[in-house]
């Protein structure tokens, strides 16, 4: 019988699970992640239709070259001020997560994610929009809150749960909001805010409006159905909108070979969908600047989404409830072939001739001092854990615009506890 | 004044909210050009255009998440999903985001959308098309869940729950869209043309949400019903000749606590029917609710008619859903003592 399975001689079946190249002590070789020459990539006119620059999803858009050179089509071209404020920026990003981190550690809150060795994904992508454009960010897209001038006070407020945090101390650690500086309440649901940067797209394209969308997202989290909704909606309706998948290799201690990363691209996921996208060296602040400032200009003169995908390094662990020591090797940060964004700028501009060596020692030690202060001053509102920040009701409001019933019952229930729990 | 089926009715409190207000935007699987496969946004492209009611990818998660980004950016999203047993996708972003939107920002961002959905069975929809799940989000804190039983509370309702600043759940019980519902599904359906709440005003109204309607005054025993089963529960009570007091609930949250306890200590007997599945649907809540407020003036115990807990199946429909025999037999049990 024909459809006898067992008569075919088969092999027997097995499962694919993927696997890192490197576990914890191996020795780390990257000569196969394949790197771009600096400057080869062509700069497709924004109008380009999708089908056009496909080749573009696979390639790698680099600008700074080895010899720490701006080179090729590419290269957005800014001047020296806007070049020292990407790397001050940076800078002192780079010097609040790591304070921030060890406040962390030193029992002052109960949790911090760092963006190191991703500041330029959110520095230099905020760097190339309008402040009016709507930035829908995942967790690790601090950064846009340092370009757009989020007091760092404010943000240790609300890292510190205190009763200053202007979130009223109901979010984990980092999970910011700012109205004002057009910066979305973020989730800590993965690639929620995918649709919803769309949603808010398609308002502003059918509002008449001129601001743009942005969103941001890990590239393990591309796996979400609502990351596939939302290339599906942008689309279809053509919103104007950035979507960036931070591909910085790690999902916690999953690498991105579950989220598909051994058979292609993630910006390779915006083709099959007919949306322009572009793949560019994450850890090139002038690369992910021209990449934003070309799909901002797609996207504002309504030639619809782009996707971008960053290709960078998570430095270091997810959050600090995870240690990568037990799954990667630490080599791989020392290794990884596209280096580290702040060094990257620094030698260009000192290779420009207009930053030195002791100009970034300088700095280092200036926002070292700036993230002190802003600690020392926002601890003087309170630390999570010791004692009680935000008025007691506050735990009931906001649920709802009015208070029902039952909350008010609930609310009553808590205050009575808490006479019996604080006695004052 | 107009004479209009529940359909209609939603229909015109659509039209009267984009009108009146140019951030009402609609969308969903079908409702554009088509109108809906219920007909519910018939027409209503045609009079505001392709970007006020439009149709949606057949993705609910997208349609909501979508709906809540809008709703972040100034407009009112009124999202259809075509029917309630399709929300599922769209689950994550209705209880992560929507619900929580103004609390986790501390009210910088809202998410003002009223997603409408066809709900209930009763119409041979098998499974996939007759599920009743407002119980999954009732248990949801930050939404609201609002259910009409006729074209005039319909309409109202809806206009108050797209005014509403908060996310709401508006689930239409689409086996009563063209008429009440005695609960005889061998007896041909009365239209609504010959009911009272068929009298729809044209122009705007509201109903405010969180108020329950008393359907039914009585003394012997209070019914607490929503959607179809108030037709039901109804028209079962007066053939029982029980002078039972029957409540709609119309807004399950917020939920009108004062009527309900103010009848259950007059009755002093309560019966509470839904066709939901039974184990922790919402007349577990009533249950609860009735129990805590009332205890002392209850003459018998609570009792619930409901759905049984299985898949709404297709061919036994009639044997699943909580006709005349099983709220007659609850009734009964529940005055009993009264007549004995």
């Amino acid at each position: 019988m024909a459809n006898d399975i067992s008569n075919r001689n088969l092999s027997p079946l097995s499962l694919h699970v993927p696997e890192p190249k490197f576990r914890p002590g191996d020795a780390v070789d990257y000569s196969d992640v394949e790197i771009q020459k600096a400057g080869d990539q062509a700069r497709p006119d924004v109008s380009t239709k999708p089908a056009a620059m496909r080749d573009l999803a696979y390639d790698l858009i680099r600008v700074l070259d080895d010899d720490h050179k701006a080179v090729g089509p590419w290269d957005p071209k800014l001047d020296d001020d806007t070049l020292l404020k990407m790397l001050k920026t940076m800078a002192q990003l780079r010097a609040f997560d790591d304070r921030l981190h060890r406040q962390q550690r030193q029992g002052k809150t109960s949790f911090y994610m760092k963006s190191t060795g991703e500041e330029a994904t959110s520095v230099a992508a905020a760097m190339a929009l309008d402040a009016e454009d709507m930035c829908f960010p995942s967790y690790r897209q601090q950064g846009i809150l340092f370009v757009r001038g989020y007091p760092m006070v404010d943000m240790v407020n609300q890292i510190f749960s205190n009763k200053a945090d202007k979130l009223k101390g109901r979010q984990l650690p980092i999970m910011y909001s700012s109205t004002r500086l057009n910066f979305f309440t973020v989730s800590g649901n993965l690639t929620t805010q995918y649709p919803q940067a769309v949603g808010w797209a398609m308002a502003s394209a059918s509002k008449g409006d001129n601001r743009i969308a942005a969103v941001w997202c890990g590239e393990g989290s591309t796996a979400e159905g609502d990351f596939h909704a939302a290339l599906t909606f942008a689309a279809v309706y053509n919103a104007p909108v950035i979507m960036n998948i931070v591909n910085n290799q790690w999902a916690i201690s999953s690498f991105s070979g579950f989220a598909g990363a051994e058979r292609t691209t993630f910006a390779a996921r915006g083709v099959g969908y007919g949306i322009a996208a572009l793949r560019v060296d994450g850890n090139d602040p002038l690369a992910v600047y021209a990449a934003t400032q070309w799909a901002a200009e797609r996207a504002r003169t309504n030639q619809g989404p782009t996707v971008i995908e960053h290709f960078t390094y998570r430095a270091d662990a997810h959050s600090t409830s995870d240690d990568p020591t037990a799954y990667r090797s630490a080599q791989e940060r020392e290794e990884w072939p596209l280096g580290d964004p702040i060094m990257r700028l620094k030698r260009h501009l000192i290779t420009r001739g207009v930053w030195s060596v002791e100009q970034q020692e300088a700095l280092d030690v200036e926002c070292v001092e700036a993230v002190k202060v802003a600690v020392k001053e926002a601890a003087k509102n309170g630390i999570l854990g010791h004692g009680l920040h935000q008025p007691f009701e506050t735990m009931f409001q906001d649920v709802f615009e009015e208070m029902p019933w039952h909350l008010r019952e609930q609310a009553d229930q808590a205050d009575k506890e808490r006479d019996i729990k604080w006695p004052s | 004044m107009a004479v209009m089926n529940m359909i209609e009715a939603i229909n015109s409190g659509l039209d009267n909210m984009m009108e009146r207000d140019d951030n009402v935007v609609i969308m969903g699987e079908d409702v554009g050009y088509f109108g809906g496969v219920f007909r519910a946004t018939a027409g209503l492209q045609e009079k505001y255009g392709k970007t006020r009611c439009f149709d949606s990818p057949i993705s609910e998660c997208g349609i909501i998440g979508a709906a809540v980004g809008m709703g972040a950016y100034g407009l009112r999203p009124v999202p259809e999903i075509q029917f309630a047993d399709y929300i599922y996708p769209g689950m994550d972003q209705l209880i992560s985001e929507a619900a929580r939107l103004r609390y986790r920002s501390a009210g910088e961002f809202i998410a003002p959308l009223t997603v409408r959905s066809p709900f209930g069975g009763g119409i041979f929809g098998g499974q996939t098309h007759s599920q009743s799940p407002e119980a999954m989000f009732t248990h949801v804190s930050g939404l609201k869940t609002v259910i009409p039983s006729t074209p005039y509370d319909a309409k109202g309702l809806l206009i108050a729950a797209i005014e509403d600043n908060d996310p709401v759940l508006f689930f239409e019980p689409k086996r009563i869209y063209n008429g009440p519902f005695t609960g005889y599904y061998d007896k041909p359906v009365e239209p609504w043309s010959k009911f009272d709440a068929a009298q729809v005003p044209e122009d705007y109204y509201r109903i405010e949400l969180g108020k329950a309607n008393i359907v039914r005054e009585g003394d012997e025993v209070t019914v607490l019903a929503y959607g179809t089963m108030v037709h039901v529960a109804r028209a079962v009570v007066e053939e029982h000749g029980i002078n039972a007091e029957v409540i709609d609930l119309r807004t399950l949250v917020p939920l009108d606590i004062e009527t309900i306890e103010a009848s259950v200590k007059k009755t002093g007997r309560c019966l509470i029917v839904h066709e939901a599945t039974r184990t922790s649907g919402f007349g577990a809540e009533l249950s609860a609710l009735v129990q805590e407020r009332c205890f002392y003036h209850l003459e018998a115990p609570i009792e619930r008619v409901t759905g049984f807990d299985t898949p709404y199946p297709h061919s036994l429909e009639w044997a699943y859903f909580p006709g005349p025999v099983r709220i007659g037999e609850a009734l009964e049990k529940i005055v009993g003592e009264l007549k004995s």
